[in-house]
């Protein structure tokens, strides 16, 4: 292995908490009613293209793409639509949304269900784009891009290099590290797809050295394919970023407000790879995941595959309820999740996680004058000073905050983690983003 | 020694001469003709460089009136809340113009989401900016158009003019108010609205921006508009409109009837600064009669929502705050 | 019905806190207390407890009566600032100006600017220059150390070593009639030498630097760069005239050039924010101490150099920032 490779600006190393490493996937029974929230991707919704009493089938397209960044919609249960309505999202929006009743468990013919490995890749890369496009793929990781765009570079650029992203450097979170372990082979050959498609012939996964077990079973399984190779890296948070992990990886750094197709690479969670190989080789649109049900007191820490639009309570049921004294719940990691206000929402194509905290790990700590000890611009990964950003977001000083390149601030949170005062610095640099960043729309505009 | 004194005198001399002359001509060169009205205009004005008339100052404002007087023979379209009429009409003699009056009008906050109305459902930690918690999630109350409590609208104002109740948690204005509009901006969920302020500053308006249907938006909040229309059926000016189970209150043509008021089965609807009106038939409670000298009301609170409710209702066991 | 907690991410902190960082120095200055009891004996332990509880008793009384909110006494900030003020004059100075001392250092240098974390000048560091200029006598004349076995009498006053170098060399002395008047080395290193309470020993004070970097509460950058500037530029004008200029591991090891550099260069509030600037003021120090030692008026410059670089520290960090990511342009492969 060598020496480990990391990014090299920043970084902190919060406490792993892998609770659920060792629980293998399990599959969830079926919920009795799916919510199929319509905006489930970054970018435009996607539109309803079914309507009150239609019978659907697994795997049948509801709800098409409204734009380039867009996504289709297929159904994950079989069963009667309900209803069109507004359905409650994690943070308590109400927006609009499908419910289905579920009846049975009627799978689309042209969807294979048998367990059979097909190696063979026999489309073409635009065949496979246009599969994955179908399939209505986004980023697993949780930014949930449409990964067809990631798949086809604007004009003038080359990928070079495909790097998948097994690192998984968000605590507790373990649904990466299982499927690598169970799913090894098939999110191998999802890899070979997403090369042929790209028309790279280097792939590099990269994988953090708390998780020895999949580096190995990957590494002797990769040796069948050609032009894959392991990465072991040193655990440092916020490897699974982009740019972070281009930086580890191959030691190139993504130029300020670029993309990383501008050093010739292109990063995919190692969730995607495998729903890639579930949707070019068997028919398969995106309508389970696998989400980890993690924290300290849950009875049960575990990973299950679910279908989209499960209920979240039933996940947490399966792992014997929610704890007595859950004062947070966290979709995603701790890290970079997103708390919810209620447990009434549904599985999406972006939760990686469901994280229950004790009521005594949910409050923050009261916030102290800042003593200046640069602890956060240390450990910020992208260089910046959050102290100052989130001042001058603060104080509304935006043309500041944009000098001080606010825009290029991944919302990794090593700051706040770090931060002796406990200031909520992400906050008002998340602030600052949204303000800056429509101050920067508006002059576009002109 | 003379020589000295002399040669002194004349090398300095012809310096402040040379000086002199480069001095004038570049003067007159970069000559700047500014209308001396402008510097009128701008004297006139309240110098609270508040941004309120849509320009970035009080001289900006100046000279854009001074331009349009001249091309319009108008000041159509230009304002200043801050000064309201007075100023105004000020403006309008310099320029030698006819302005016409201007209702004054006043920030009105348009939900009653209070802490008792929409209990808290979920506990909001972090930054003190709604514009950051209108982003993470719908709000403590759970309703995603209710106020978030957290006073962008307050750090705002440069009038000192609305504040947060720490009972209600709710923001309310004072008459201090000049309609400058930093707070409707500041709103990220647009609940802040100029209306009319109203003959001594009586004014009814619906309390709440919920186009949700009855039943979820009462979920959240006790005093939601539910889109009954019984407001809109008893209005007998036409002054009511239903957008998507949402009632709004037309300013222009409200003449303050109050038949709306008691129609609604929410009490989204409020009137303020009215004297209290005579017990309702069908609550002949023996109240205590509170008679507040309608001066001294407007003194206290404009928006004090609170205040008219327990005006409306005259019992003390109904005053459910 | 469980309430939930909503915030933006992360959910997780580090669990470091103002009130750790503080204490960490506090422990870190451990050593060089005892080493000052040890040669001074009852007397650092007047001035240190007097210059304790004073600046505690003054952030408290303004924060409760002047500021009128909650009083942050507890979170080791004020203790820190008595401690160094303390270290920073001769075991003998009276109790008064001790105080005195104190009332400058929270009043005037933290408090009049607001409080923790707003203040531009070490509060300490204040404190001693205000104290040095305006009773010049009692805060330059230092007992001898003096081990605490050798008894408690006879407290016998003495210049420092600087002192007696700047003297030297000012009456037209070389270095080499100097040599037996100033302490050896290793006199120097385990505190016989004449000066303020802190600064006596060297030893104590880069252990207690050494736990500071372990603990992460500083970085190297300040100290290395501080030090190392003094070291060659002290070191060029030895090579230069060794007769006419000290040693570089004099200049290092006497006077407050170490205690300068491990605790007050390093004061968090008052030190740039970014790496480099750190390099930077590290440098302006070391080059400012030098040469007010050996061309100003004074023998000794660390805390005058120091604060001058605190005032520079605003222009520091507007001018050198962080390193970016990808601010240099990515590896071109696509051209």
């Amino acid at each position: 292995m060598g020496i480990l490779k990391t990014f090299a600006l920043g970084g902190v190393h919060p406490e792993e908490n892998k609770l659920s490493a060792n629980a293998p996937i399990e599959v969830l029974p079926l919920p009795k009613q799916a919510i199929i929230p319509l905006g489930q991707n970054l970018g435009a919704p996607s539109k309803a293209i079914v309507k009150k009493g239609d019978k659907v089938k697994v795997g049948q397209l509801i709800a098409e793409a409204s734009g380039f960044i867009s996504t289709n919609i297929h159904s994950p249960v079989s069963g009667t639509v309900f209803k069109l309505d507004n359905v409650i999202d994690g943070s308590g929006y109400k927006r609009p949304g499908i419910i289905i009743n579920v009846d049975g468990d009627e799978w689309d013919e042209s969807i294979d269900i048998s367990d059979t490995l097909i190696t063979e890749i026999t489309d073409d890369a635009q065949a496979i784009i246009d599969k994955v496009k179908k399939a209505g793929l986004v980023g697993m990781g949780g930014a949930t891009f449409p990964t067809y765009v990631k798949l086809m570079p604007p004009p003038g650029k080359v990928a070079e290099y495909l790097i998948i992203n097994g690192v998984e450097c968000e605590p507790y979170l373990t649904s990466d590290h299982r499927l690598m372990l169970e799913k090894g082979q098939e999110m191998l050959i999802g890899t070979k797809i997403l090369m042929k498609a790209l028309g790279v012939s280097k792939a590099i996964i990269g994988i953090e050295n708390n998780k020895p077990d999949a580096i190995n079973h990957i590494s002797v399984l990769a040796k069948d394919f050609e032009g894959i190779s392991v990465q072991a890296l040193k655990v440092q948070y916020p490897q699974g970023g982009e740019k972070q992990l281009i930086k580890a990886t191959v030691n190139r750094e993504v130029p300020s407000g670029k993309l990383p197709i501008e050093v010739g690479c292109v990063v995919q969670n190692v969730g995607t790879a495998f729903a890639v190989y579930e949707a070019v080789q068997k028919n398969k649109p995106l309508i389970d995941r696998v989400v980890s049900v993690t924290g300290k007191a849950v009875k049960k820490p575990a990973n299950y595959l679910a279908r989209i639009g499960t209920p979240i309570q039933q996940l947490i049921d399966a792992s014997e309820g929610l704890p007595e004294n859950t004062g947070k719940i966290v979709n995603g990691g701790p890290m970079m999740g997103k708390a919810l206000t209620s447990l009434d929402v549904p599985v999406v194509k972006g939760s990686s996680g469901i994280l229950l905290m004790k009521k005594e790990e949910s409050s923050r700590k009261v916030e102290s004058p800042c003593i200046r000890c640069s602890k956060c611009t240390y450990v910020c990964p992208m260089g910046l000073e959050p102290y100052l950003l989130s001042k001058a977001a603060k104080l509304a000083k935006y043309d500041i905050a944009e000098d001080e390149m606010v825009m290029d601030c991944i919302e990794c949170g090593s700051c706040q983690y770090t931060c002796p005062a406990s200031i909520p610095l992400l906050d008002y640099l998340r602030l600052g983003k949204s303000k800056v960043g429509a101050i920067m729309r508006d002059r576009n505009k002109k | 020694m003379d020589n000295v004194i002399l040669i002194a005198v004349i090398a300095l001399g012809s310096l402040g001469l040379v000086a002199a002359v480069i001095l004038y001509f570049i003067a007159s060169k970069f000559k700047v003709f500014e209308d001396p009205k402008i510097d009128e205009v701008e004297e006139a004005l309240p110098a609270a460089n508040c941004g309120g008339c849509g320009e970035p100052g009080c001289r900006a404002f100046a000279e854009s009136c001074v331009k349009t007087a001249k091309e319009t023979k108008a000041l159509e379209g230009l304002n200043c809340p801050v000064g309201g009429n007075d100023v105004m009409q000020d403006v309008g003699k310099i320029l030698g113009l006819e302005v016409e009056a201007k209702a004054p009008m006043i920030a009105v906050v348009r939900c009653h989401g209070s802490k008792t109305n929409s209990p808290e459902k979920v506990n909001y930690e972090g930054a003190t900016s709604c514009a950051f918690a209108h982003a993470l999630y719908a709000g403590e109350g759970g309703c995603m158009h209710g106020c978030l409590g957290l006073g962008d609208c307050v750090d705002v104002c440069d009038f000192d003019a609305i504040h947060m109740n720490p009972e209600t948690g709710l923001p309310e204005v004072n008459d201090k108010c000049t309609a400058c509009n930093a707070c409707v901006v500041a709103c990220p969920r647009d609940i802040i609205e100029l209306r009319k302020k109203g003959p001594k500053g009586k004014r009814i308006f619906v309390s709440c921006i919920n186009e949700e249907k009855g039943a979820p938006a009462k979920k959240n909040c006790q005093v939601a508009c539910i889109g009954c229309s019984k407001c809109f059926k008893v209005c007998p000016h036409d002054a009511i409109t239903m957008n998507s189970f949402l009632a709004y209150i037309d300013f222009e043509k409200c003449t303050l009837c109050r038949k709306c008021v008691v129609e609604c089965p929410t009490n989204a609807i409020h009137e303020i600064n009215f004297k209290p009106r005579k017990p309702r038939p069908e609550k002949p409670a023996a109240s205590v009669e509170r008679k507040p000298a309608p001066k001294k009301v407007e003194e206290k609170v404009e928006a004090g929502q609170t205040a008219v409710k327990e005006e409306k209702k005259e019992t003390p066991n109904d005053n459910k705050e | 019905m469980n309430m939930f907690t909503v915030s933006g991410s992360p959910h997780v902190h580090g669990d470091d806190s103002t009130k750790k960082i503080m204490y960490g120095v506090v422990y870190a200055m451990i050593p060089a207390i005892l080493v000052s009891v040890y040669f001074f004996g009852l007397d650092a332990i007047r001035v240190l407890v007097l210059s304790v509880i004073g600046c505690l008793f003054f952030e408290w009384v303004i924060q409760k009566y002047l500021i009128k909110g909650g009083t942050t006494i507890n979170d080791g900030s004020a203790l820190v600032t008595g401690i160094l003020l303390a270290f920073n004059v001769p075991s003998n100075l009276p109790s008064w100006m001790i105080i005195i001392g104190a009332l400058v250092a929270i009043g005037m240098a933290k408090m009049s600017f607001g409080g923790l974390g707003k203040n531009i000048f070490n509060p300490a560091l204040v404190a001693r220059v205000f104290l040095l200029i305006s009773f010049p006598v009692q805060m330059t004349s230092w007992p001898k150390p003096k081990a605490i076995t050798e008894g408690l009498a006879d407290v016998v006053t003495g210049p420092t070593p600087l002192g007696i170098v700047k003297e030297g060399l000012d009456a037209g002395k070389t270095m080499s009639e100097l040599k037996p008047q100033i302490p050896t080395y290793m006199q120097d290193l385990m505190g016989q030498m004449g000066g303020s309470m802190g600064e006596v020993s060297a030893l104590a004070l880069i252990l207690g630097g050494i736990y500071m970097l372990v603990k992460k509460i500083i970085t190297w950058h300040i100290p290395v760069s501080m030090l190392g500037t003094v070291v060659i530029f002290s070191g060029i004008l030895w090579g230069f005239n060794p007769e006419h200029y000290a040693d570089p591991v004099f200049h290092l090891l006497t006077g407050g050039m170490l205690l300068g550099a491990i605790f007050m260069a390093t004061d968090m509030v008052s030190c740039p924010m970014t790496k480099r600037g750190q390099l930077v003021y590290g440098f302006g120090i070391g080059l400012l101490t030098i040469l007010i030692r050996i061309w100003g008026a004074y023998p000794e410059g660390v805390s005058f150099a120091i604060l001058f670089m605190n005032a520079v520290v605003p222009l520091i960090n507007k001018a050198f920032k962080p390193k970016r990511f990808g601010a240099k342009p990515g590896v071109a492969i696509n051209q």
